[in-house]
């Protein structure tokens, strides 16, 4: 029995390791705020939406597939609470059983077979309740992934399967009289004892104890002889050290059924905890329209940066983008005018879509990626210009090394640590090289050298787009079509001015 | 009885009397028959190495052997063998120590079954093998005898027989309270397979095992042997059959197969040896061994006891030639103190020792001469504090071994008369070499003393050098060349700025 509810055909791996970008992702974009706001206060949360995030899905199938899971979660969230409650309500009756380790009864199977057959009790009733949630609910759901787990409860957890289990524990809780088989080994010691059945079942469990049969010894234990009481209970922890073993599997088989639906559903009640936010916030979302990586596209309407709009708690004004097929974004203009917002409300699109999550726009149509990457300048690292310099380009090293053909990468304000002829030319080679592979970018720069260049060149191969000065009164945060300009406001003449003299690294307000 | 290690008698050795050599500490050989004999203390093999051979007859018979065992698989073959007996003998140890006779019954077939299986793979094992020593192929002729003859087929057949029948044993238990009921089996279900079977469904991947493992004690306890007692009662002819088959066969390990088994551990136990410095790349070689001709070699020898530790470390081994023309007598080995002389001294002693135990030596190859005796004088370190005390003990000492040795000898002399001033030193050392002379006993003698070095005739000069150009890195090389005492001098010169060329700059 498996779960899939995060892929079609595989497990969902919450623990499986990261992209080795995963941490920059986080920072550059903001998504500790993210997580926090689909965690609402549980840590399982937590873990889980970040797996989901940063390991992208690779198909649109895929996407589609939780897409419409979600839709079902959406639509009757009681459901999915009442399900992952069950699971939690197991993981807790079961630790209540264990008082944490197993401790000295793993060494004596009579012992853990008797623990086993207590555990299995508690597991039962969650797989009990799950069933009796899908008898209830199956038919109100739509997406294949939820209906295909409602219907492989009914197949495999039907009522005669109940009855088997129950039978079996009782037969194991039966202490009266064990029969076990036994072997010589090459020194005439008995080896490999194993509980069984007699098979004079027929007549009924309490007569198997009992079968006529010709030929048997009996003899009996004197109850002042303690070695060999010690004996006869070793005998029995031999005979029952198979099918303890064989019931603690098994319960370890079903709590991990559990895990992984706690697991599974853990994504849907953070997608469900975003859903609830944004709509306190009357921000839009929308489902976005994912399209194969072979074929670039990228059109946005009304995309804001979700992870700022749930950090001020208030909606933001949205951007629109209209790519398309071209492969180039350049945001140039005034500082403080929505240009990094608008780069990470494109990120977190990208990243929110290949989750399976709805969007933080109020339409989002893009190609699939095969890997997102940031490149963001780091205010805090305040070592001196050279310095600053080498390591944002050991940063891109690292980016280099992943890449791939319809990767998409972020870049914000980069190679600003020298002087802006040298950075231009730097970045110049870098943007040129990455285009040619079929890489998408997204780049925010003060370097005019370098924007006017590739407008220029580019031009109608690219979309450039210019932050508004602030005007007087409420920032509007709007982006417009637009060329570079070699003056957007008095700081940047400065900048421009002054930066061949290496003596101020561009893009550092005075 | 077929004897692998003489063709002929073997020597009257009282073997738990025969003590080292007195030359073995000196030359280290202690040390690498210790290291030999190692992990085969029970065999006691220490005694047939410290019995050197007297006829060239005797070691070109153990030379064939070594030979033919050069060949991994018969080498792997016999050791699997003796591995194998080596269990067998366990098993019988074993065997006494239990109390039911149902028990010894058993093991006492297993043993024999491990016996019976060993010596036919041996058979297998030396019919693969291209034999050439005259020691083996006569084992293998005796082998095949055996190994065909009716005794040893029934009992072999009687063994698997036997083996079948038990292996068929299978009972139940009912435990029922204090209640213990044995039965024949009757094919009952695995219990812990259904709950597998049950619950298979819900496997999402492997989990741990919560199996527990029983202590492995062989004996059984009273329940244990009360059981057995009763399955004995169910399998009636099994278990007579097994008790009739120790009564009959109790000594059933072949002396001459015992004797080989025991005999063949000289030759593993010394190959098994040298296989880490064989691997390292040092060269080993059977010597061509007179008892008239003089002229004697050995090209690219070495210390086996300082090269065991090398290797063991990693370190490079310095290998050195050694020859000597008919006439030649006197080995004079003089140079820098931790130049390699003492070393040298050793292993010259090494390779003829070991030469006359009809086993491989150091080297690329080598001519030796079969001495009678080994002879060493060392400085004794213990010897009394007092000087004159110290050289009286040299000079009794060098007396005794000039009374015992022959032409035919072997001496090594080391750091003779170290305590005395040089130009006493020097007469005295030349009276004991002209005695030496006299004799025209082998020797190799180690001094400070460069007047030995210069005498000429049937004293040969060695010199530990210097290579050029690393000239205070010493490359423990044994040169024939005079003794000039001025290399090591420069070396130590300029290594403190201290010849002409520096001193005449710096003042």
């Amino acid at each position: 029995m498996k779960t899939h509810l995060m892929f079609p055909d595989r497990d969902f791996d919450a623990s499986a390791e990261l992209p080795d970008h995963a941490e920059d992702l986080v920072q550059d974009l903001g998504l500790e705020t993210l997580f926090g706001v689909m965690a609402a206060g549980d840590p399982d949360l937590k873990g889980v939406a970040k797996a989901a995030l940063l390991a992208g899905l690779r198909t649109v199938e895929e996407v589609r597939y939780r897409q419409e899971i979600l839709q079902d979660c959406l639509r009757h969230p009681e459901v999915i609470r009442e399900m992952y409650r069950l699971g939690l309500q197991a993981q807790a009756d079961e630790k209540k059983l264990l008082f944490g380790s197993l401790g000295g009864i793993s060494r004596y199977p009579s012992y853990l077979l008797h623990h086993a057959v207590q555990l299995m009790e508690i597991l039962l009733v969650p797989l009990k309740g799950l069933k009796t949630l899908a008898d209830v609910q199956e038919g109100k759901f739509q997406s294949a992934g939820l209906r295909g787990f409602f219907q492989m409860l009914e197949r495999e957890l039907d009522p005669d399967y109940f009855a088997c289990v129950q039978e079996t524990l009782k037969i194991l809780t039966f202490r009266q009289g064990l029969l076990l088989t036994a072997e010589l080994d090459s020194g005439n010691k008995g080896r490999n004892y194993r509980l069984c059945l007699s098979n004079a079942r027929k007549v009924g469990w309490f007569r198997q104890w009992f079968p006529k049969r010709p030929r048997q010894w009996s003899f009996y234990i004197d109850p002042r002889d303690e070695s060999g009481a010690k004996a006869l209970s070793e005998l029995r922890d031999r005979g029952l050290n198979g099918v303890a073993d064989a019931l603690m599997q098994s319960t370890d088989h079903i709590k991990n059924f559990m895990q992984a639906l706690r697991t599974e559903l853990a994504f849907y009640l953070g997608c469900l905890n975003l859903h609830a936010r944004l709509g306190e916030l009357q921000a839009p979302v929308a489902f976005p329209v994912p399209l194969p990586a072979a074929r670039p596209i990228l059109n946005v309407t009304g995309a804001y940066d979700v992870c700022l709009a749930l950090a001020l708690g208030r909606r933001l004004v949205g951007n629109d983008l209209r790519a398309g097929e071209k492969q180039l974004v350049v945001i140039t203009g005034a500082n403080q005018g929505g240009k990094t917002a608008f780069l990470r409300a494109l990120g977190l699109a990208q990243l929110m879509m290949q989750c399976g999550l709805f969007v933080a726009a109020e339409a989002f149509q893009a190609n699939l990626c095969s890997g997102l990457f940031s490149h963001f300048k780091r205010e805090e690292d305040s070592s001196m210009k050279n310095g600053k310099f080498a390591e944002e380009l050991e940063r891109m090293s690292a980016i280099v090394n992943q890449l791939s053909r319809a990767s998409l990468v972020l870049f914000n304000e980069s190679f600003a640590a020298t002087n802006e002829r040298e950075g231009s030319e730097i970045a110049r080679q870098i943007v040129a090289a990455l285009l040619e592979k079929g890489i998408r970018i997204a780049f925010v720069t003060h370097l005019y050298a370098f924007a006017h260049g590739l407008y220029e060149r580019l031009g109608p191969a690219g979309v450039f787009l210019r932050a508004l000065p602030p005007a007087d009164g409420p920032a509007t945060f709007r982006l417009e079509p637009g060329a570079p300009m070699a003056t957007n406001s008095g700081e940047d003449l400065f900048q421009q001015i002054f930066a061949d003299e290496g003596g101020i690294g561009a893009g550092v307000a005075p | 009885m077929i004897d692998i290690l003489y063709i002929h008698t073997p020597p009257a050795v009282d073997r738990a009397s025969v003590g080292p050599p007195g030359f073995f500490a000196d030359v280290n050989l202690d040390q690498i028959i210790d290291a030999v004999t190692q992990g085969r203390e029970t065999y006691d093999l220490k005694p047939d190495f410290r019995t050197p051979l007297r006829s060239l007859e005797e070691i070109r018979y153990r030379h064939e052997t070594m030979r033919d065992l050069e060949d991994p698989g018969l080498f792997q073959g016999i050791k699997a063998f003796s591995g194998q007996l080596g269990r067998v003998r366990g098993h019988l140890r074993q065997l006494d120590q239990f109390h039911e006779s149902l028990q010894k019954d058993r093991w006492f077939l297993e043993a024999v079954k491990l016996y019976a299986d060993a010596a036919a793979e041996l058979r297998v094992v030396l019919a693969d093998a291209r034999l050439g020593s005259m020691a083996l192929t006569r084992f293998r002729t005796y082998l095949d005898g055996y190994l065909d003859s009716g005794a040893f087929q029934a009992m072999r057949s009687e063994v698997e027989a036997i083996s079948d029948q038990l292996g068929q044993v299978r009972y139940t238990l009912l435990i029922d309270a204090a209640c213990v009921t044995v039965q024949r089996s009757d094919q009952e279900q695995d219990f812990g397979q259904r709950v597998l079977d049950i619950f298979a469904k819900f496997k999402q991947g492997e989990v741990k095992t919560y199996l527990v493992d029983f202590h492995k004690q062989v004996q059984l306890n009273g329940v244990e042997s009360r059981i057995l007692d009763r399955v004995a009662l169910l399998y009636p002819e099994t278990f007579t059959a097994l008790a009739d088959f120790r009564a009959q066969h109790a000594d059933f390990i072949d002396p001459s197969i015992h004797k080989f088994e025991r005999d063949i551990q000289f030759f593993l136990a010394y190959l098994e040896f040298l296989a880490p410095m064989k691997q390292a790349g040092l060269p080993f070689c059977l010597p061509t061994l007179s008892n008239r001709d003089r002229s004697v070699h050995c090209l690219d020898g070495f210390d086996l006891a300082l090269a065991r530790k090398l290797v063991a470390q990693g370190s490079p081994i310095v290998c050195n030639d050694f020859h000597l023309d008919p006439e030649e007598r006197v080995l004079v080995v003089t140079g820098p103190n931790q130049g390699g002389k003492t070393t040298f001294a050793r292993s010259v002693a090494q390779w003829h020792y070991l030469a006359s135990l009809g086993c491989p030596v150091p080297g690329r190859e080598a001519r030796l001469f079969l001495v009678d005796r080994i002879f060493t004088h060392f400085e004794k370190e213990e010897a009394t504090t007092n000087l004159r005390g110290k050289l009286q003990d040299e000079l009794i000492r060098i007396q005794e071994i000039l009374h015992q040795a022959t032409g035919d000898s072997l001496i090594v002399i080391n750091e003779m008369f170290a305590s005395t001033v040089w130009q006493d030193a020097t007469m005295m050392a030349l009276a004991v070499l002209d005695r030496i002379l006299d004799l025209g006993a082998t020797c190799v003698w180690v001094t400070f003393l460069e007047e030995l070095a210069g005498q000429g005739g049937r004293t040969v000069s060695l010199v530990s050098v210097i290579e050029p150009g690393d000239q205070v890195a010493r490359t423990f090389k044994i040169r024939r060349q005079p003794a000039d005492g001025f290399a090591y001098a420069q070396a130590i010169a300029e290594k403190h700025g201290l010849t002409y060329g520096q001193l005449k700059e710096r003042i």
